[in-house]
């Protein structure tokens, strides 16, 4: 067995690993795709709700009765300006009063949907519990300022929410991640950092549903934000914007970190197979060598064939990339990078592999494709734009499966702490229900990670040996 | 009543797919128990026409969030 893994194949693992992050980097920093748009139709700017509360006696309710009374009252179709916020305004959420986009942020109103596809989303900034660390942002806007160099500490983030007080030119972090004032609306871009918000608790930046923006007040007056470029030609609401944004976010910077630990942990491990030669595995290498050597035989040899050595390196860079970012997003209280629920990181795993296994395709995988031997002629008609197809469907799906299992799981794990805020209200509105909520809600959450635990190992076996059997497929011999 | 038509799309979907995984896993467990020594081969194969399945049911899926 020992010498089915040696420092050889360790070191060609390492190489191949190596290009398939710098891949999956570049792919990914160019697609970065912010999933807060798509999820944000959730959001629970709900303006008829405040004309219920008037009295603004939230003591009174109880949480659940809150929560449906929220549900019920669903103006999805309803004109926000038209609106009478007059009663809000005198209540006791004196700083919340109705902005200049004329919308309302109720403190009280607890935003599930919102909520999870926040913390789950892509952001310029990690914050490990009430702690920001700044992370640097790279960003380029053509025909106008060019590239700009900043820390995103330089927002001056206020809250947990990653809203940033200041301006930087015409950059402003919202949520987490940076936005740019348009053009045209006599915001003062040239003038370095504006200070947005005095008071921390001001709640500056909305989002409407209907025109599916995102709108900053300040001095008065609304501003119209933009997002960043994405590589989804507009699919999911993106598309080419002023700016594009080349910032090590945090799943970059998750991205970078699990790459090095790996690193160094199979260049310690390929040390220990040289050193301890003819011994049995110690410490770290005996955790690694059962997992190494099940991919090998599991995945690698019986798809493989007699090319399994060639290909050993890619898949198991790719299942030990996948699974270490699925397992560092695991790690309670760090920030719960989600890297590998990012459809953008997904995307470069997939394209990676999709071409690895095109690229590796034999005569008769091209064959099979556009002329399907030993079928009659009209089939062949049928059969060749359904292969052709297959052929991008095929990474489709890679990226799709990885990206909504690790999204549902992270998802499901934030509604479950989010149920505290559901039975018991925000701001401890109903002490005794909160803490029922957050017993269950631990417990809930404690069988949801040993799930995800499995979930992380199940997804990087999965996506590797999802590509040995195209990559099977593609090195497959005539046997007609 | 709100929502779209997508979502309906959506749930059949998952039935769909719930019902193709479920025969999986219940044909796989019977071949477990007729021939114990294979169980590693199930268990891959298994995993493997699983992930092919809920392949589709994604596509469906990501299809509903794109028309809602």
């Amino acid at each position: 067995m020992l010498s089915t893994v040696n420092t050889l194949q360790i070191k060609r693992l390492l190489l191949t690993f190596s290009l398939v992050v710098v891949g999956a980097l570049g792919t990914a920093l160019w697609a970065q795709h912010d999933h807060d748009h798509s999820g944000e139709d959730h959001s629970g700017h709900d303006h008829a709700q405040h004309d219920d509360h008037s009295g603004h006696d939230h003591s009174g309710h109880d949480g659940h009765d809150h929560h449906d009374d929220h549900s019920g009252h669903d103006h999805s179709g309803a004109d926000h300006s038209g609106h009478d916020h007059g009663s809000h305004d005198g209540g006791s959420h004196g700083g919340h009063a109705a902005n200049a986009c004329g919308h309302h942020h109720d403190p009280s109103i607890f935003d599930a949907g919102g909520t999870a596809f926040h913390h789950i989303a892509d952001a310029n900034v990690y914050s490990i519990g009430p702690f920001s660390i700044p992370l640097p942002c790279i960003v380029y806007a053509p025909n106008h300022e060019g590239w700009s160099f900043f820390l995103s500490s330089a927002f001056k983030i206020h809250g947990a929410h990653g809203d940033g007080s200041q301006s930087v030119g015409p950059y402003v972090l919202n949520g987490g991640t940076v936005m740019r004032v348009k053009d045209g609306q006599g915001f003062p871009k040239t003038e370095g950092n504006v200070q947005l918000a005095s008071d921390p608790h001001d709640h500056i930046f909305s989002h409407n549903e209907e025109d599916g923006l995102a709108y900053m007040s300040f001095n008065g007056k609304c501003y119209e934000l933009e997002r960043k470029s994405t590589a989804d030609f507009g699919l999911f609401g993106g598309g080419i914007t002023s700016f594009y944004d080349f910032s090590l976010t945090k799943n970059v910077v998750a991205m970078l970190l699990v790459s090095l630990f790996l690193m160094l942990m199979f260049f310690s491990i390929a040390r220990a197979y040289r050193d301890r030669d003819g011994q049995a595995p110690s410490g770290l290498q005996g955790f690694i060598e059962p997992i190494f050597v099940f991919i090998q035989d599991e995945v690698a040899k019986p798809f493989l064939g007699h090319y399994w050595e060639r290909y050993l390196p890619f898949l198991m860079s790719i299942f030990f990339f996948i699974l270490g970012l699925n397992l560092f997003g695991q790690i309670p209280f760090f920030g719960g990078a989600n890297a590998t629920g990012n459809l953008a990181l997904t995307m470069a795993l997939a394209v990676i592999a999709a071409l690895v296994v095109n690229f590796s395709g034999n005569k008769h995988y091209w064959e099979h494709i556009f002329w399907m031997p030993g079928v009659p002629a009209w089939v062949k008609t049928i059969l060749t734009p359904v292969e052709l197809l297959g052929v991008f469907i095929k990474p489709l799906t890679l990226m799709l499966r990885l990206f909504a299992n690790i999204t549902a799981g992270h998802m499901v794990m934030v509604i479950f702490v989010g149920l505290i805020f559901v039975f018991g209200g925000t701001q401890g509105a109903n002490p005794p229900a909160s803490l029922g909520a957050a017993a269950a809600s631990t417990i809930l959450t404690l069988f949801m990670m040993a799930i995800e635990l499995l979930v992380a190992f199940l997804q990087a076996f999965v996506f590797t040996i999802l590509t040995a059997s195209y990559l099977s497929a593609a090195k497959e011999e005539a046997h007609h | 009543m709100t929502g779209s038509i997508a979502a309906l799309g959506m749930g059949l979907a998952v039935i769909g797919a719930g019902i193709g995984i479920g025969t999986i896993g219940a044909k796989a467990m019977e071949a477990i128990a007729r021939q114990p020594e294979a169980v590693g081969d199930i268990r891959s194969n298994m995993i493997l026409v699983a992930a092919l399945v809920e392949g589709a049911a994604l596509i469906a899926i990501v299809i509903a969030f794109l028309v809602a």
